[in-house]
C-alpha cells in the first residue's frame, strides 16, 4: 500500500449526520442512488481510518448501522472525485432532503 | 387433549396501534420449507437471478401502487434486492453445488443477523424487512408465486410477526393484527398506527384455530379469544363511543386548544423512550412536559454513557421542532429501581434515597446526563427538571453539578444553561414553593397524592384516597399555581391527573393551564378542556 504520491489522488471529506434517525432506510437510499450518479470509486467510513465500505452498496451502507449523531467520512478517486464528495455532503447537510437524479421523492 | 367448548381467554401484549376490532383469528402458514431438487450451478444461478427479478418487478408494481411512507419502505426493499451485493454470498455458494434457495436462505440469514443483533431498535426491525425480502424470493424460487391468504374482513390475522410488503399487499380496513413477537418501532408499527390498523404485539406463544371469535384490543393492549357474551357487550359499547369519538377528535386533536370561554390551555406529552414519537405529529401538543429519562436506563447491564443519552434527547428534541421540552434528571428508586445505582434493601424505598437523592449521592452518574442535556440543549429548548425535590438548597446543588457539567465540556457547552425547574411531588415543595430559586415547576400528582395522602400508589382498596380531587390535594396545587404565578413561572402538571377528563375539570378549575398527558390522551383531554369553563363547569 503506498500512501504518498498517488497519481490518481484519493480525496476525503467528513461531515456530521445530524439526521434524526441516522443512516436510516430513506436517507441510505438517496445517498446509494446519489453515489451511483459518479463514476469515481466512493467509500464511506465511520471513522477517519476506515474500515471503507462501497458507497453505491446500500447493503454495506444499512450494515454500517449509522445513528444519528454520527461523523460520516467518505473517501473518493476518479475523475469527477471531488464533485461527488461535495455532491454527498450536500446531501446529508440537507438531511437528505434533496431529490436524487429527479425522481420524485 | 380433552378440548371442550372453547373457553374465553384474554391474552396481554403491547398496544402498537389503537383500534378496537371484534373478528375471527387468521392465521397465516409459514413459508414453505420444502426444498427443491439442485440443478447445475449455472442453472441454479439462473434460477435465483429469475427470482430475484421476480420479486424486484413485483415489488416495483407495489410501490407504483403506493404513497408516502409506504413507498418509501417499499422502494428500500428495491434497493436492497438491486444491490449486487446482497447476493453476493448465495451465488459463491451456488458455484460451490448449493441449491439456489438453500444458498439464498444462507446468505440472508447472515443479512438478517447482522441487524437483529443491532442495539438500536430502528435497525432491529429492518431484520423484518429482510425477512420479507427473503421470503418474496423463495417464493418466487419456489414457484409458490403470491399465493399470501387475504385476510377477509372481520379477520385479525395472528401470527409471529408480520413483514411490511405482506402488510402491505391487502386492504386493512376493518381487519386487525395480533403479533406473538413484533417491534413497535418497526415498519409495521408505524404503518399500522399512520392507517388506524388495530395491532397488538408481543402476546408470547398464544395458539388459536383460524375462525375462533377474537376480540382485538389495541387500546389496552390485549387479545380475547371466545369471548363469551358480557365480554362481546362490553366491547360493542366501547366500539361505539370510540366510533363517535374518534369522529369528534379528529377535528380537533391537532389544533391549538383553549377553555370555553377562550383562555388558553397548553397540552403538553409525557414520554419515556423517543420511539413513542415516531408516527406521532407534532402539532397534537405544544410541548413535551415530562421526559421520563430513567427509561432510558432500564433493562440494561450498564448505565447508558453520554452518547446514547444524548443521541436519544437530540431526537425528542428535533421531534420537537422547536417546541419546549421538559427532562425530567433521573427518577430512580422508589418503584423504579435500577440494578448497580438503587439501595438495594430500602426499608421503604418510596421514602428512601430516590430521584434527586440518589443523584446528589452520585454525582459521577449524574454528571453523564447533565453533560448530555446541556450538549442537547443546543439542539432546541430544552428545560431540566429534578425529581422529588424537598428543600431549596438540593436545587441550589444540582445548579453548582450543572454549572460544572458545563465548565467541563468547555466549548461544547451551551451559552445559556437550560431552565432549570423541579417537580412538585413532596408536599414540603408545594407549601414552600416561593423559597426555591426555578425558572419553572410542574406537578408530578401521583406522587404528590401519595406522599400528601399517606396513601401508596400500589396499596390496593386505597382508592378513594388516591384522587387528584381529594381537597388537600386540590388545595396544595391550588396554592402552587398561586405561587407560580407570583414569582413569575411557567407552572405545568404531569401525572396521570394532566390526562384524565374527570381531573381536569378540578385542575382548570384551580387555575392550572399547563397540563402534560401520554400521547392517546390528547384527544380526548382537548375535548373536554374545550367543553370547560370557568363559570360552569361543562356546556352541552
Amino acid at each position: 500500500m503506498d500512501h504518498q504520491e498517488q497519481s490518481n489522488a484519493t480525496l476525503t471529506t467528513s461531515v456530521f449526520m445530524t439526521h434524526d434517525v441516522g443512516l436510516h432506510a430513506r436517507p441510505s437510499v438517496k445517498l446509494t442512488q446519489l453515489a451511483k450518479t459518479f463514476a469515481a470509486r466512493l467509500e464511506l467510513g465511520l471513522s477517519p481510518e476506515g474500515p471503507w465500505i462501497d458507497a453505491k452498496s446500500i447493503v454495506k451502507v444499512m450494515r454500517t448501522k449509522a445513528p444519528k449523531d454520527t461523523t460520516l467520512y467518505f473517501r473518493a478517486e476518479g475523475a469527477d472525485a471531488e464533485a461527488a464528495l461535495a455532491a454527498l455532503v450536500a446531501l446529508v447537510e440537507g438531511d437528505f432532503q434533496a431529490d436524487v437524479g429527479g425522481e420524485a421523492a | 387433549m380433552t378440548d371442550s367448548a372453547p373457553k374465553e381467554h384474554c391474552v396481554r401484549g403491547e398496544a402498537a396501534s389503537p383500534g378496537l376490532l371484534a373478528g375471527r383469528i387468521v392465521s397465516h402458514q409459514a413459508a414453505a420449507a420444502e426444498s427443491r431438487d439442485a440443478g447445475s450451478p449455472s442453472e441454479e444461478a439462473a434460477a435465483l437471478e429469475a427470482a430475484i427479478a421476480a420479486a424486484i418487478t413485483a415489488l416495483g408494481l407495489m410501490v407504483e401502487a403506493s404513497e408516502g411512507e409506504a413507498a418509501e419502505i417499499l422502494g428500500f426493499q428495491v434497493a436492497m434486492l438491486e444491490d449486487p451485493t446482497l447476493a453476493e454470498e448465495a451465488y459463491a455458494a451456488i458455484a460451490e453445488g448449493r441449491a439456489a434457495d438453500q444458498a439464498w436462505q444462507d446468505a440472508m440469514a447472515e443479512q438478517i443477523a447482522v441487524f437483529a443483533a443491532a442495539d438500536d431498535s430502528y435497525f432491529q426491525a429492518r431484520s423484518s424487512d429482510l425477512e420479507d425480502l427473503r421470503d418474496r424470493v423463495l417464493r418466487a424460487l419456489q414457484g409458490a408465486g403470491e399465493e399470501q391468504q387475504a385476510v377477509p374482513r372481520g379477520g385479525i390475522l395472528l401470527v409471529d410477526d408480520i413483514a411490511p410488503s405482506t402488510f402491505l399487499a391487502q386492504d386493512w380496513a376493518e381487519r386487525g393484527i395480533a403479533l406473538r413477537a413484533g417491534s413497535a418501532s418497526s415498519h409495521v408499527a408505524m404503518l399500522a398506527r399512520a392507517r388506524g390498523v388495530p395491532l397488538v404485539l408481543g402476546l408470547g406463544a398464544v395458539q388459536a384455530d383460524a375462525g375462533t371469535a377474537a376480540l382485538l384490543d389495541g387500546e389496552a393492549g390485549a387479545l380475547t379469544l371466545a369471548p363469551g357474551p358480557e365480554a362481546r357487550a362490553v366491547f360493542q359499547t366501547r366500539q361505539r363511543a370510540r366510533a363517535e369519538e374518534t369522529l369528534a377528535l379528529a377535528r380537533i386533536i391537532d389544533k391549538p386548544v383553549a377553555t370555553a370561554e377562550g383562555d388558553a390551555v397548553a397540552v403538553l406529552l409525557n414520554v419515556a423512550l423517543p420511539e413513542e414519537l415516531e408516527g406521532l405529529d407534532p402539532a397534537i401538543c405544544d410541548g413535551i412536559g415530562l421526559v421520563r429519562s430513567e427509561f432510558l436506563f432500564y433493562g440494561r447491564d450498564s448505565l447508558p454513557d453520554e452518547e446514547e443519552q444524548f443521541a436519544a434527547y437530540a431526537k425528542i428534541l428535533r421531534w420537537a421542532a422547536g417546541r419546549p421540552v421538559i427532562f425530567r434528571t433521573l427518577d430512580a428508586g422508589g418503584d423504579k429501581p435500577i440494578a448497580g445505582l438503587t439501595e438495594p434493601d430500602e426499608g421503604n424505598p418510596f421514602l428512601g434515597r430516590r430521584g434527586l437523592r440518589l443523584c446528589l449521592a452520585r454525582p459521577e452518574v449524574f454528571k453523564v446526563q447533565l453533560r448530555a442535556l446541556l450538549r442537547a440543549s443546543a439542539l432546541g429548548p430544552a428545560k431540566i427538571m429534578l425529581p422529588m425535590v424537598a428543600l431549596a438548597e438540593e436545587v441550589e446543588q444540582a445548579r453548582a453539578l450543572l454549572q460544572a457539567a458545563a465548565e467541563s465540556l468547555g466549548a461544547a457547552a451551551p451559552a445559556d444553561l437550560p431552565a432549570l425547574g423541579i417537580m412538585i411531588e413532596i408536599p414540603a415543595a408545594a407549601l414552600t414553593l416561593e423559597r426555591f430559586a426555578i425558572d419553572f415547576a410542574s406537578i408530578g400528582s401521583n406522587d404528590l397524592i401519595q406522599y400528601t395522602m399517606a396513601a401508596a400508589r400500589d396499596g390496593s382498596g386505597l382508592g378513594y384516597l388516591q384522587r387528584v380531587q381529594a381537597p388537600a390535594v386540590l388545595q396544595l396545587i391550588a396554592e402552587s399555581v398561586a405561587a407560580a404565578e407570583r414569582m413569575g413561572i411557567e407552572i405545568s402538571l404531569c401525572g396521570d391527573a394532566g390526562g384524565d377528563p374527570e381531573a381536569i375539570s378540578a385542575l382548570l378549575g384551580v387555575g392550572l393551564r399547563r397540563l402534560s398527558m401520554a400521547p392517546p390522551a390528547v384527544g380526548r383531554a382537548k375535548a373536554r378542556i374545550a367543553s370547560w369553563s370557568e363559570s360552569g363547569g361543562h356546556g352541552g
